[in-house]
């Protein structure tokens, strides 16, 4: 059989081109690129609620939003609005402004407030923070002021059973969740209630989420809205080691990510790629069930990018009060992860080497204050 | 108001009407008889229970999420028991320009009520609501089907004396 | 001259036999028997007719985008979801004579090639369900609906679905999803409904008014209808009038008519009410940019200023606004356009389905905002700082609710700043009961 050559399509995206299948996007164009070169990082737009394995997601963070300078080469007139770059599909000779483009910025400072605008501060208390996508974003793309003095909005608590935490307060409303429900798992219960800015995730009438893969939903969650019940206050994420483990299940995948605090295995998580998706979804046995060592085969540490906190363990001052310099801090202190590095499978070797790692964060987190 | 838990079924009438819904979509499309479904549930209990909604969840072969979502999405249904004549009151701004707020100042008077309370007889329920797509003739209610335009105090008083008796 | 309400009046118009005897149906006559589709689609783009639902796109054109793929069903869903504060015109249009839109929807349907066809109407008005339900079994009883219309072969079934209350469901998108049974949240566009709308297939969605218009223009040919107007406007248009006018209702003109004697003459609002003057005007529904006295009449050049698309959009957002939907809302000068921004800012900030981040969150932001100047609790930074959030909603949404949420935020700072600022700087005399900014004393 003869292979049909489709035509790839040429796009550029901040001045760097590259050439992609017909009814790619524009974030998973930037996303090849930056895949291509992690130098290119920042061309890939912010993506809030967009997660690339759920179908339907996407659209409504408006936080990817980037100008189309060039239509296409047959029509190069720019599109009049700002386009979401997750559902927008790319042309053949399209130009797009992403961060060279002052009106995408400022929106995108527009976008973190609105987000921030009802979501409360209590990172200090919630279980994302560090691994928190709006923590990210708002760093990365907001403004240090805050202009608003109302109050912030709150709602009834609902609890959806032993093992998922509920944080509506800190819902944005992604519905990446409700996806998830609707094609990971057999059933759904829990969906988007009420309307406009008292939109809710609920069951509504009192009910546990309850099925094999419904543990999904704490993955897909980019905020502290969904939590781990049984991971709730144990640690702080930047203290615990994520190691890439597996083991046969008849459910799923098995393969996983476990989070150690010494010896001791205090979550499990489906494994995210460098956007921070899960491509594989891990049944409830595997997620709540599985917590000892001997449950699993260990294959090695998580690669975790070295500017993410999991791993390196470096919110000082100097970088709080200023983004720009933590950027530029991230990137020098930016190392390719060695591949070449055998993986670790002696359970004891791990354990010893998470306990001194844990000290030594430890004692890196103190020094820093 | 029925708060009948147990048991939810259509009157015989309702339900020849509900199949005569359905039958109106494409085959595979039933879900569209949703929004008909749920007026049609209100029209026979006055409100949307839960057990309603999942009633009619399983007629038309969907999850009772998916009904509870809908249903909280429109502003017109009660999900909760209501007085026997639900009075929903315009506020927006064209109703207001013809006095609006005045004839609803006195309404709430008359009924002894604020925004969204029943009547301690169960008469009446006052709610706010948008719009009701009849500006030049405000200001306006609708009581279920009905809409009474061009309010004015004393026309207020003569339907609430009317609809009490 | 009338092509909507011509026989409005006559007592019966809403019985199949009076309508008829006014020469009802036979536009569906003529288009069935002698037409085909694509010829019925022709005269309607001559006609120039312009979507009356608010958005002014040529209906003609909206018609030729219609995916044709072989063996897929393809619908017409009209939007009779009138919901924007301001405009009842669909109203009276359906309540009076539901025939004229049945007649309308009949010869659309043909001309696309629809076999089951749509009304959504809004969930409030059910009496009017019931009215186009009459309507739509008269009509099928006569043979002008149902299998083989008039013997040509030609099969079409119309449903009437009620909405549960929703403003938003008037956006196209959301109204396909609302009618498939599902949140009235908005769709991404690209897919257009012309290619992917109700059940995934091609579907057209057409206003009320628009689609009345068509049985007009088989009868009398696209030409004709195009003679009426001035320029790209051309035709009739319903506008409904309401405020502080003598005379509000339902008014039908001729595209073209002067702004000034709209609102004085007889024929229609009658003038000012009495011992009052105007102060502000929202000439095409709650979402577009109210105008101050200055340039109502006139434009910012000192033109008249006519009821067209072109003339009323003279100037742009700095000194114009849009014809929309033809929701003509007269301010005078008790009217206090602080207290009004705020109530059309809780409109759409109750009307936000919720889905994308500016909206929702933006559109709450400002009615708190106007709430605590309108309950003297602002800051002059206030003003710039709705200003702001305005432009960041505009233009970034999903659907043109959040356009439709700033534009009035954002015409009225630009235009009545003062009474912005008066409210913040006098705090006590502004929170009185019935106060407005003290336009005699700044006149004097």
């Amino acid at each position: 059989m003869e292979a049909i050559e489709t035509p790839l399509l040429k796009v550029t995206i901040d001045g760097i081109e590259i050439s992609v299948p017909p009814g790619t996007t524009i974030m998973n164009a930037a996303r090849k690129i930056a895949e291509a070169d992690p130098e290119q990082h920042d061309k890939v737009p912010p993506a809030m609620c967009y997660y690339e394995p759920l179908k339907a997601s996407g659209g409504k963070c408006r936080a990817c939003l980037v100008k189309v300078a060039a239509g296409s080469e047959k029509d190069p007139r720019p599109m009049p609005k700002l386009v979401p770059s997750c559902i927008t599909q790319v042309q053949d000779g399209m130009i797009v402004e992403n961060t060279t483009n002052p009106a995408v910025l400022e929106t995108r400072k527009g976008i973190v407030e609105f987000l921030l605008l009802n979501h409360p501060l209590d990172c200090p208390i919630c279980d994302q923070a560090g691994e928190c996508y709006l923590q990210d974003f708002s760093y990365e793309h907001g403004v240090v002021d805050t202009r608003t003095q109302e109050e912030r909005r709150t709602f009834e608590k609902h609890d959806l059973g032993p093992y998922i935490q509920l944080h509506m307060t800190r819902c944005i409303l992604c519905y990446r969740c409700v996806y998830t429900a609707d094609q990971i798992t057999n059933k759904r219960v829990h969906g988007v209630l009420n309307r406009g800015d008292h939109a809710e995730i609920s069951t509504y009438i009192e009910k546990a989420i309850d099925n094999d893969f419904s543990g999904n939903v704490i993955d897909v969650c980019p905020v502290g809205a969904l939590t781990d019940k049984t991971y709730r206050f144990k640690n702080r994420v930047w203290f615990t080691k994520p190691v890439d483990a597996h083991r046969d299940c008849e459910k799923c995948s098995g393969k996983v990510t476990l989070w150690y605090r010494g010896e001791e295995v205090i979550r499990v998580t489906g494994r995210k790629n460098m956007w921070g998706e899960v491509k594989e979804f891990i049944c409830n046995t595997c997620r709540f069930e599985k917590k000892e060592t001997r449950d699993w085969t260990i294959e090695g540490p998580t690669r975790i990018e070295r500017s993410s906190v999991i791993s390196a363990n470096k919110y000082g001052k100097n970088l709080i009060a200023k983004p720009d310099f933590a950027l530029k801090l991230a990137k020098s202190q930016y190392k390719k992860i060695d591949d070449s590095r055998p993986y670790i499978t002696d359970d004891q070797t791990i354990r010893q080497l998470s306990i001194e790692n844990n000290k030594l964060a430890n004692e890196r987190s103190l020094a820093s204050d | 108001m029925s708060t009948q838990t147990t048991d939810i079924k259509f009157t015989p009438e309702n339900l020849e009407k509900a199949h005569e819904i359905i039958a109106r979509y494409p085959e595979g499309k039933q879900k569209s008889a949703l929004i008909p479904l749920l007026h049609l549930v209100q029209k026979q209990w006055g409100w949307v229970s839960p057990e309603a909604m999942d009633y009619v969840a399983e007629m038309l072969s969907i999850e009772s999420i998916e009904v509870y979502e809908v249903a909280t999405f429109y502003t017109m249904f009660h999900l909760e028991p209501v007085g026997k004549h639900v009075i929903e009151y315009c506020r927006t701004g064209p109703c207001c320009l013809m006095g609006g707020e005045k004839v609803y100042d006195h309404l709430k008077q008359r009924l002894g009520v604020q925004t969204g309370q029943t009547t301690p007889d169960g008469m009446f329920t006052l709610k706010e609501v948008e719009c009701l797509a009849a500006c030049g003739w405000g200001p306006v209610f609708q009581i279920r089907e009905k809409y009474y335009m061009n309010l004015t105090c004393d026309k207020v008083d003569e339907i609430i004396d009317e609809l009490s008796k | 001259m009338k092509i909507l309400t011509q026989h409005i009046n006559e007592p019966g118009i809403e019985t199949f036999d009076v309508y008829r005897k006014h020469g009802g149906y036979t536009a569906v006559e003529k288009a069935i028997k002698s037409m085909t589709p694509d010829e019925v689609v022709e005269e309607v783009k001559k006609s120039g007719v312009r979507g009356r639902g608010g958005a002014g796109f040529p209906m003609g054109m909206k018609w030729s985008f219609l995916a044709k793929p072989e063996g897929v069903p393809r619908y017409l869903v009209c939007n009779a979801d009138e919901s924007e504060p301001g405009t009842f015109k669909d109203h009276y249009l359906m309540k009076s004579i539901p025939h004229l839109l049945i007649e309308g929807m009949i010869v659309s349907s043909y001309a696309l090639g629809a076999n089951k066809s749509f009304i959504y109407v809004r969930g409030e008005l059910l009496y009017v369900i019931a009215i186009l339900e009459k309507a739509i079994a008269e009509a099928k009883a006569k043979g002008f609906l149902g299998k083989n219309i008039l013997g040509s072969g030609y099969d079409l079934e119309l449903v009437v679905q009620p909405g549960g209350g929703a403003y938003i469901c008037g956006e196209e998108t959301a109204l396909l999803e609302s009618l498939e049974g599902k949140r009235g949240n908005p769709r991404n566009k690209p897919p257009f409904p012309a290619v992917k709308g109700l059940y995934q297939c091609p579907t057209v969605v057409n206003n009320v008014e628009s689609i009345s218009n068509t049985p007009w223009i088989i009868n009398n040919g696209g030409e004709a209808y195009a003679a009426l107007g001035v320029g790209r406007s051309t035709g009739t248009k319903l506008i409904s009038a309401s405020g502080h006018i003598r005379k509000p209702g339902v008014y039908e003109i001729v595209l073209g008519v002067p702004v000034e004697e709209f609102i004085y003459s007889d024929e229609y609002c009658g003038g000012i009410r009495d011992g009052h003057y105007l102060k502000a005007l929202v000439a095409g529904g709650s979402s577009v940019p109210i105008l101050p006295a200055n340039l109502i009449t006139t434009t910012a050049n000192n033109e008249p200023r006519l009821m067209t698309y072109e003339s009323l959009s003279d100037g742009g957002f700095a000194t114009g606004t849009m014809l929309g939907s033809g929701g003509f809302i007269v301010f005078d000068e008790t009217a206090c356009i602080v207290k009004n921004t705020l109530n059309f800012a809780h409109f759409y900030r109750h009307e936000s389905c919720g889905q994308c981040s500016p909206c929702r969150e933006g559109t709450g932001w400002m009615e708190k905002i106007l709430y605590r100047i309108e309950n003297g609790r602002g800051t002059q930074a206030d003003i710039d700082l709705l200003v702001d959030v305005s432009r960041k909603i505009e233009g970034n949404t999903i659907c043109p609710l959040g356009d439709a949420a700033a534009w009035p935020v954002a015409s009225a700072i630009r235009h009545f700043r003062h009474e912005f600022e008066w409210h913040i700087s006098h705090p006590e005399e502004a929170t009185r009961p019935g106060a407005v900014y003290p336009t005699e004393a700044v006149l004097n």
